[in-house]
């Protein structure tokens, strides 16, 4: 269900150290969240751009994964606009779309491709469960890791018995309407995925037991940091200050 | 028999579900070293919840388990048995949880403390034992649920057990995989306990079958294995005969 479209490639990004990407990718979008200003935030596209293009994929698929967000932005930009107090640009009809409105949609757009290519680029290409290991080694708490790993791994499971109660349900000539029957089916229906989803991580679990399984995750892939990284690493930091500094200079 | 071959020794084990009825009463059960033991019985009559018990995932509320001639009571005594006793699942979503095949085979081995690469290596060579050539970078939940069952027998015999628990190892299976299995299982060379409702392969790969009955675990008649052959229509088919 879930596909790593992007975690294959033979690129200089592909093939730098999980850890490195994570760290890297966590300080930009920090950095780029807390921005206002365009003198910062477009350099920073333009950053998270130049990664995507290091990085060869495959430029369909990114367009499509940021179509998908543009369109929640979409909504942004129909209302930002005319609620903004300010200066006014342009009317349409009975309504006043702002200068600051306008402004303040940009920036938004602007700083969500931005945070939302970087990711592409640095995070998407880690095959999940070496993301999972990265976490680990970068002492994200354990928890948190075992949730983001199972998830992945289960969400397929729990999805195929969503389809079977679904089919179950269906195969008895029920018709969703806007009825309590609907409702209280409905209910039953989340229920029940919750419960057999406890029972199946209950399962799990003691397999992993069985397995000699100690809280602990060992994988196959080790990470070494390589001259590569290290270059990376500074050049990226480099980068990411120039842009606090840029952020800095426009507000003061 | 030796005391030291006495691998898994169960006294007068109980075991009830909280708010359920007992399902297993005054249990004995004893297994030796290369002891070949099938276990058959209608479902719920207690053949999961014993192998779960043996394995400490399960604590009965009475009576005594020895695993290699040791007591075992607490999660740190059946921790170092699970190191030596393999069990398969029934289901084998519940067993493989990693991404890629080579990795679930592999988490065994990693757990008991191999290096990468010693672990990498036995993967691949279990795989290749099974017959499961070129399977190491299938993704686990794309694989047909024959494929399934074989790779959750490859991550638990990576771990080279001593003794090998099964449970329903042929359930929900075709024809051809479970004659595949079978010979598999006859191939090796370990102690086991094989549970099914399936007397046609217990008998092919047990010497000794016993039964379990009216949610109580009788051990003490055990059923003689008899191969035979019978026709009847749409025998082709896979197919199960009630005991």
């Amino acid at each position: 269900m879930i596909e790593e479209q992007f975690t294959t490639g033979e690129s200089f990004i592909h093939s730098l150290d999980p850890r490195v990407k994570i760290i890297v990718a966590i300080l930009f979008s920090v950095v780029v969240a807390v921005s206002s200003n365009f003198l910062a935030l477009l350099p920073a596209l333009a950053v998270s751009l130049f990664l995507i293009i290091l990085a060869r994929l495959s430029m369909r698929r990114v367009f499509y994964r940021l179509l998908l967000v543009n369109g929640l932005i979409l909504f942004l930009w129909l209302f930002l606009p005319f609620t903004y107090q300010g200066e006014a640009l342009f009317t349409i009809g009975p309504l006043v779309g702002t200068k600051e409105g306008v402004l303040y949609a940009s920036q938004i757009t602007v700083k969500c491709n931005a945070i939302l290519l970087a990711m592409i680029a640095l995070l998407a290409t880690i095959p999940v469960f070496s993301l999972g290991h990265a976490m680990n080694e970068l002492c994200f708490p354990d928890k948190i890791v075992h949730l983001f790993l199972f998830t992945y791994r289960y969400i397929h499971v729990i999805f195929q018995e969503y389809r079977r109660l679904i089919n179950a349900m269906k195969m008895r000539a029920f018709v969703p309407g806007t009825n309590m029957h609907t409702y209280r089916s409905y209910a039953y229906l989340v229920g029940m995925l919750l419960v057999k989803s406890y029972d199946r991580a209950e399962r799990i679990h003691r397999a992993m037991l069985c397995r000699g399984f100690n809280g602990k995750y060992y994988t196959l892939s080790r990470f070494s940091i390589k001259i590569g990284d290290i270059l990376y690493l500074s050049l990226m930091l480099a980068a990411i200050v120039g842009l606090v500094f840029l952020q800095w200079r426009a507000t003061a | 028999m030796e005391s030291n071959s006495l691998v898994i020794n169960l006294e007068d084990i109980s075991f009830s579900y909280p708010g359920d009825k007992l399902v297993l009463d005054h249990l004995s059960f004893h297994l030796h070293h290369g002891d070949r033991i099938g276990l058959a019985g209608p479902t719920g009559s207690g053949k999961t919840t014993l192998l779960h018990i043996i394995m400490g995932l399960l604590r009965p509320s009475s009576g005594r388990i020895e695993l290699f001639g040791k007591p075992a009571s607490e999660e740190k005594d059946f921790r170092e048995a699970r190191r030596r006793i393999g069990l398969l699942f029934q289901d084998a979503d519940d067993q493989l949880f990693s991404p890629t095949v080579l990795e679930d085979v592999a988490f065994g081995p990693l757990n008991l403390g191999k290096s990468p690469e010693e672990a990498g290596d036995s993967a691949l060579k279990t795989l290749a034992r099974l017959g499961l050539y070129g399977f190491e970078n299938r993704i686990t939940y794309k694989l047909s649920g024959g494929e399934k069952r074989l790779v959750s027998l490859a991550t638990v015999l990576a771990m080279d057990p001593e003794v090998l628990l099964l449970d329903e190892p042929t359930n929900g299976l075709d024809e051809e995989t479970q004659e595949k299995i079978t010979d598999i299982l006859k191939g090796l060379n370990l102690s086991c306990i094989f549970v099914s409702h399936n007397l046609d392969f217990l008998s092919k790969t047990t010497d000794k079958i016993y039964a379990i009955t009216k949610r109580k675990i009788s051990l003490d008649e055990p059923l003689a294995p008899h191969p035979h052959i019978h026709a009847h229509r749409f025998g082709r088919l896979p197919h199960e005969h009630k005991p």
